[in-house]
């Protein structure tokens, strides 16, 4: 490992660069730092959100090396050498992703607290299995829990992603003839 | 939520790795994947003064077939790997299968097939299946390695017989004179649900005669359990649903459960016997599944 710096406590502190994003940033962490608080405190990358704190609810998830992790039971000092994205991370070119843009058509996003995490594990999914089935999307999201919409919509919203089919609702009604 | 201080060791090799811990003094603890070792630092269940990482021991994270030996797994796996790789998927899709439900995905793509073994939980997924297809475990330690059965590895809750200065390394599936082999678990919800019972089963028809069979319990002991009564009921009967209920019964007699948030012992004992049974008829019906 790199540089490690001891405070007069006797605390080490280490000198570690983590590659987030595409970009490489270098910080200093303690050995019981989490990957959550060292994106949150340290990157400003506050789209990962700390919920349960233990691995249960999913709105810490990052994309560890293209795998979804609870970024709250990983150790800052361990992502080292790993490729992490972030939800920030998710747009590119300051677009939407396909599956952010549906979850927007969708009104799948309520609090949005889990969305963050919702996208990311959706976006492993696709990656992996670009044309998942209804329970394959249900199996993805089963780590991040919702606790306002009752993962309908949600599931709806990455199907359609799945789909290509990035309409809005409205405007489908609208060249439809109009419901509304 | 914030966890302990401690001093963070990630050793270069396995050498240098087992020296470490038998020169460490104080409290030490092992970090492989971290979703036990973090989750228990975080409720403040474990308080070590250092922790050592396994993450540069890269040889860990394979699955392999050797020769003479069976499947070779490393303890570094990961339950996600364990899904994934086709060698077990081939052989024994009940192992696989087990790691792909226990958590969610963000959980099995962190936590090691090793560290599942190690932390000696009564009602991990992954030991039953393991201990009835005969599994054993190698430790690697500053004088040298051993191997031994998982069976005999894990001897109470959280308690294994692993030396300070021990790593476990391998976990192997030695080649199998079984037929068939299944793992059944119980849990209050579909996903990421602890196990409030789990049956394992592994056996062997020749022509119709069960000449050999394997039934392991989790979370109705203190440690994964053989249910030997309920194997000695079925050794060299004929199949049928008749000898399949006695084993049933047999196997609900031998468990051992306490009453907790998950279910009563009651409760437990009955879904012992009812798990028992459909764990082995999948095995006798379907082969390794």
């Amino acid at each position: 490992m790199s540089n490690v710096i001891t405070d007069k406590d006797g605390v080490k502190r280490y000198l570690i660069t983590l590659h987030v994003n595409g970009d490489e940033h270098t910080i200093l962490v303690k050995g019981n730092t989490t990957l959550t608080n060292a994106l949150r405190d340290q990157l400003d990358l506050t789209g990962t959100k700390r919920g349960c704190e233990l691995g249960d609810c999913g709105s810490c998830t990052v994309l560890f090396d293209g795998r979804p992790i609870n970024s709250c039971m990983k150790l800052a000092v361990e992502a080292e050498g790993h490729d992490i994205v972030t939800i920030e991370g998710v747009a590119a070119n300051g677009e939407l992703d396909a599956i952010q843009q549906s979850m927007i058509n969708h009104a799948a996003v309520q609090c949005g607290y889990c969305t963050p995490g919702m996208v990311l594990s959706a976006k492993a999914l696709l990656t992996r299995n670009p044309h998942p089935t209804e329970p394959e999307v249900r199996e993805a999201i089963a780590g991040n829990l919702c606790r306002c919409t009752g993962y309908v919509h949600i599931v709806e919203a990455v199907l359609a992603a799945s789909r290509g089919d990035l309409i809005p609702d409205d405007a489908k009604h609208t060249m439809a003839g109009g419901a509304k | 939520m914030y966890m302990p201080d401690y001093e963070y060791h990630a050793p270069g090799n396995l050498a240098e790795a087992c020296a470490l811990l038998g020169e460490l003094g104080g409290k030490v603890t092992v970090l492989a994947g971290g979703s036990d070792v973090l989750h228990k630092m975080k409720i403040g269940s474990l308080a070590p003064d250092h922790l050592v990482s396994l993450k540069n021991l890269k040889e860990l994270r394979e699955i392999r077939y050797e020769q003479g030996r069976g499947v070779v797994i490393g303890a570094l796996v990961t339950h996600d790997g364990i899904y994934r790789s086709q060698l077990l998927q081939e052989h024994f899709l009940s192992l696989p299968m087990a790691a792909h439900t226990m958590a969610n995905t963000q959980i099995t793509n962190i936590g090691t097939i090793g560290g599942n073994i190690v932390n000696g939980s009564p009602l991990a997924d992954l030991p039953p299946i393991l201990v009835a297809l005969g599994a054993s475990v190698k430790l690697v330690g500053r004088s040298g390695e051993r191997v031994l059965p998982l069976e005999e590895f894990i001897v109470g809750p959280g308690k294994t017989v692993i030396a300070q200065d021990e790593i476990l390394t391998e976990i192997v599936i030695p080649d199998q004179a079984t037929t068939g082999s299944t793992y059944k678990k119980f849990g209050l919800r579909k996903s990421g649900a602890l196990a409030v019972v789990s049956v394992a089963a592994a056996v062997t028809v020749e022509g119709g005669t069960i000449t050999d069979a394997r039934i392991v319990l989790g979370a109705v002991a203190p440690v994964p359990l053989r249910a030997k009564s309920a194997e000695a009921s079925l050794k060299g009967k004929k199949v049928s649903d008749a000898a399949i209920e006695e084993a049933a019964a047999a196997a609900a007699a031998d468990s051992r459960p306490i009453s907790d948030l998950r279910g009563s012992d009651e409760y437990r004992r009955e879904l012992v016997r009812v798990f028992t049974k459909r764990a082995l008829r999948k095995a006798i019906d379907e082969g390794h599944v």
